[in-house]
């Protein structure tokens, strides 16, 4: 038997030596690691491990002036299945078919997929959600979410506007309130494994949500839906194309109503509100764009003869014209080589200013802005604020589009003097006209009043600008003394109300090219014709058949003036 | 000790070896639950436990083997050489040819339902041949002749593993070095060897770009290097599993996050309860707990080094210096792959990763240490 020698000894305890110092540099390498690189690797790891996953916040509900909800969110549900956790595939695939009343290939096909999380409907009522959580089946997942809701549908569409995917707002108010609206989304940071999936009971950091502040609005649910009526009612009976009507306090601008009809569905904006013209190569985002469109802040127009309010008011304010000065109308005017008609073929004859003003007559204003020049006209034109935007709180208003002062002729001027050849928004015409009757305060037009936090504690209220002695005190008497002769005994007959003084100016435009024989037929009055307190514009676009504004706009008026005057406390006077 | 029992030859057996290899045996299944549980319920229909309960049964059947052996005059075996030997190059042989291919490398012999790793056999195989030879050999271990025999029969018995597995075929060339080593007269040529390897080691990026261009080496290896040397330029490709190892190493602290806590197990290190459950553990128990294992290591290749000195004879302390250069090696490879020391080859960690071929061998080999122990005759 070969016998273990000393050297051999010597030798294992070299060979265990070896060994144990090279584990003893390995612990080095891990001090190093564990110690020296811990951060680094830590926060590498962490940054591979959490998921961040948010949590909605409420969006800020909006209130009509009275407090009436008009936009406010539902709790809907999203259902869907997790693969992994289905334990009886028939049963999910049963329930799930039925009660969302999806088909059941469809269904099955989800349900067998392979993945983490697969959605199979959104936007569930809460009620049909809480039925399938009650089923208790495993691997059906059933998620609470908010959605827009407005429980007016299309009141106002174009106006409030509506939100997307995110919640964010995307045309309208709810785009110009989205910081005050949209709320400060919550947060948990959790772990994942690496295939993405929750850890469950993993640490959890957590971060409230915080609702969105909610937004007054000087709209007025009950006026708003009385001049919509109004608006669908003449649209249908002139077979106009659109019909839009404006309602605000000329005190301080605040819009009690703006219609556009044809409205569209909030609840449901992506479904069109007319058939597509056959034929007419238009894509589907081009309608919607255009149906979501708000004409009253978005488009321009020639205001025709309403704009008479402005070449008067200007007149009058510089002393070109007095009510008794004395007018001559042929029929027609020449300024320079052009002959320039007026709308009653055999003229109005000889007439005195505010008799003028109440014929509408077109060589009278044709005269006062010859009178004024273009230097001064142009110079009212800018102070009545009607070469900038109102600055109303809506998304893509128009600029007014006006010939520039160099390329002004005497022409041109005597065309703007009755309101052609250049265009502004319906808004910029109700505005500047309240502006000049309400004793010559240039208003901001707006809605948002106040943003009040979802708690109670914080209000934001808003204020907006206002110019004052954009016309004396005198002028903008007059003017109120002009347009309520206008509609007691002038063209603006039919907006009579009994009982009520009532101010206004008619006015029918030719659209462009005038070849068509197409018109916008408007309105602009106001209530009580002494002391305004309220002013309304209606403009019908392109009515088939008598298109005069006189006959088919001033009547909406006064329709409407009979039911909101009450409505505002505007009583009538007894002894008329 | 008192001489009153004279008649009777008190023996020795080292029940701190065994208990070491209990511990770690334990404390390996613990680690495999922790770090396969997630996994295994995703991949096994929900049963958490599926590597833990495989592992244990084998490691309970080992542990019996084991006693067994260790009850056993070990230089009965000595006969069996040549028979492993055979045994070894055909189960070799055919696993090249018919084994179950596993990411391109041929590992595995299936036998119906179990399936079997034949590397781990030719470990304990050397082991044995080497012993048997070296001791005949005497002092001709330092001639040339005795090194060509010890070399033809490790020799070829590397390649062949090599051929699929790299990592197991260098083991074998490290047993047989060590044996050879310890049985040997002299010191230097063995030195200028891990010299040699220390110094292709320190050099492995330039070398290995230089045997590249040669084209000795094949891109994919040299990719192995150049991962090595930075990791983090390479988190998709080849270095993803040194970097997670890394990543839970790294987030592992002083401490750790606790047993169980781990999150890199949840499918960042793939296959954590194998080559990587080394750095799961770094990340459950910390500093302190990834020191405790390998001082249990440590001490257990000091209980070979004791039972190697006082065995009865050169051949039963070149079995058991055999079986501790296996285990030495393997876990310093081992734990220098984790810590991304060197370049990345699959070695398990001894008694603790997850692999019964290999755990029921190692059982075996501790069951030929043991009664290599039970031979050492107590004497005052």
């Amino acid at each position: 038997m070969v016998q273990t020698k000393s050297r051999h000894r010597g030798k294992m305890t070299a060979v265990w030596l070896i060994a144990s110092l090279l584990m003893v540099c390995l612990m080095g390498r891990l001090v190093y690691l564990m110690i020296f690189c811990s951060e680094h690797y830590s926060r590498m790891a962490e940054d591979l491990h959490q998921r961040e996953r948010t949590i909605k916040a409420a969006r800020g509900r909006i209130l009509d002036r009275n407090g009436t909800v008009i936009a406010t969110n539902r709790t809907v549900c999203t259902i869907s299945v997790i693969h992994n956790q289905i334990t009886d595939k028939d049963e999910v695939t049963n329930v799930l078919s039925n009660a969302l009343g999806l088909p059941r290939d469809d269904v099955r096909k989800k349900v067998e997929k392979y993945s983490a999380r697969e959605i199979v409907a959104v936007n569930v009522d809460k009620e049909l959600g809480d039925t399938i959580r009650n089923y208790r089946l495993d691997g059906v997942k059933v998620d609470e979410d908010y959605k827009r809701y407005y429980p007016y549908n299309s009141l106002a569409s174009k106006v409030l506007g509506f939100t997307g995917g995110d919640n964010q707002g995307i045309i309208g108010l709810e785009v110009v309130y989205e910081e005050w609206l949209k709320g400060t989304n919550g947060l948990i940071l959790t772990q994942a494994d690496a295939a993405g999936v929750e850890i469950e009971n993993a640490f959890e950091d957590r971060v409230e949500p915080v609702a969105g502040a909610d937004l007054t609005i000087s709209l007025d649910v009950n006026i708003q839906t009385y001049a919509q009526q109004a608006a669908g009612k003449v649209m249908e009976e002139k077979g106009a194309k659109r019909v839009s009507v404006i309602v605000m306090d000329p005190r301080n601008g605040e819009i009690y109503a703006m219609v556009n009809v044809p409205e569209f569905d909030l609840n449901d904006p992506f479904a069109l509100n007319t058939e597509p013209e056959a034929g007419a190569a238009v894509s589907r985002q081009d309608l919607l764009n255009q149906m979501w469109r708000n004409p009253s802040i978005n488009d321009t127009y020639e205001p025709g003869s309403t704009f008479k309010i402005i070449t008067a008011a200007a007149g009058l304010e510089a002393g070109a014209v007095n009510l008794e000065d004395r007018f001559s109308c042929p029929g027609f005017r020449v300024v320079e080589d052009r002959k320039i008609r007026c709308h009653k073929v055999g003229g109005h004859g000889a007439e005195t200013f505010l008799q003028g003003a109440m014929n509408s007559c077109n060589p009278v204003f044709i005269d006062v802005g010859q009178r004024l020049g273009v230097d001064q006209y142009y110079h009212y034109f800018t102070q009545f604020g009607l070469l900038g935007k109102t600055g109303i709180d809506l998304p893509g208003e128009a600029s007014t589009i006006m010939h520039r002062k160099e390329n002004m002729g005497l022409v041109e001027l005597a065309t703007v003097s009755f309101g052609q050849s250049f265009q502004i928004t319906p808004l910029q015409l109700i505005t500047t006209a309240a502006s000049i009757v309400n004793g010559g305060n240039r208003v901001t037009p707006h809605f948002g009043i106040r943003a009040v936090s979802s708690d109670g504690t914080s209000v934001r209220k808003f204020s907006y600008p206002i110019r004052e002695g954009v016309v004396s005190e005198e002028t903008s008497e007059k003017m109120r003394y002009i347009l309520e002769q206008v509609v007691s005994e002038g063209s603006g007959k039919k907006a009579a109300l009994p009982g009520y003084s009532i101010g206004g100016k008619t006015a029918t435009s030719e659209k462009l090219p005038r070849s068509l024989k197409k018109y916008i037929s408007s309105f602009v009055g106001f209530a009580p014709a002494d002391d305004p307190q309220v002013i309304a514009l209606v403009t019908i676009d392109e009515p088939v058949g008598i298109y005069y504004g006189g006959t088919i706009a001033a009547p909406v008026i006064a329709d409407l003036f009979k039911n909101i005057l009450p409505y505002l406390g505007i009583e009538a006077e007894k002894a008329q | 000790m008192p001489k009153k029992k004279k008649k009777k030859v008190r023996r020795f057996y080292d029940y701190s070896l065994l208990f070491t290899i209990v511990f770690l045996t334990i404390f390996g299944l613990v680690m495999i639950y922790s770090s396969s549980s997630y996994m295994a319920q995703i991949n096994y229909k929900g049963n958490a436990g599926y590597f833990m309960t495989r592992q244990a049964m084998i490691a309970l059947g080992g542990f019996f083997v084991m006693i067994i052996i260790s009850r056993m005059d070990y230089h009965w075996y000595a006969g069996l050489a040549s028979l492993a030997i055979m045994v070894s190059w055909g189960l070799m042989i055919a696993v090249t040819l018919f084994g179950r291919e596993v990411n391109g490398k041929k590992r595995w012999i299936e036998l119906g339902p179990a399936s079997f790793q034949p590397t781990e056999l030719v470990k304990i195989t050397v082991i044995v041949a080497l012993a048997v030879l070296i001791t005949r050999l005497g002092k001709n271990i330092d001639r040339m002749a005795g090194v060509v025999r010890v070399g033809l029969i490790a020799g070829p018995l590397a390649a062949i593993v090599a051929a699929n597995n790299l990592s197991s075929g260098i083991i074998i060339v490290g047993i047989a070095f060590v044996m050879m080593f310890v049985a040997s007269q002299k010191k230097m040529p063995y030195f200028l060897c891990v010299l040699a390897a220390a110094v292709v080691l320190i050099f492995a990026g330039p070398i290995g770009h230089v045997l590249t261009a040669l084209k000795i080496l094949k891109p994919y290896q040299l990719s192995r290097i150049n991962v090595w040397l930075d990791p983090e330029a390479y988190p998709t490709t080849g270095g993803y599993q040194v970097l997670q190892g890394l990543y839970a190493i790294g987030s592992g602290g002083l401490f750790g996050k606790g047993l169980g806590e781990s999150i890199q197990k949840l499918g960042f290190v793939p296959e954590s309860q194998n080559d990587m459950i080394f750095a799961i553990i770094c990340e459950e128990l910390g500093l302190f707990g990834a020191m405790m294992v390998i001082f249990l290591f440590v001490f257990m290749i000091y209980r070979f080094m004791l039972i190697a000195s006082n065995a009865p004879d050169l051949f039963g302390a070149l079995l058991v210096v055999g079986v501790m250069a296996h285990i030495a090696i393997q876990v310093i490879l081992n734990i220098a792959v984790v810590t991304n020391t060197i370049p990345n080859t699959g070695i398990t960690l001894p008694f603790i990763s997850y692999g019964g071929t290999s755990v029921l061998f190692l059982m075996i080999e501790m069951g030929m240490v043991l009664s290599v122990s039970n031979q050492i005759r107590l004497e005052k």
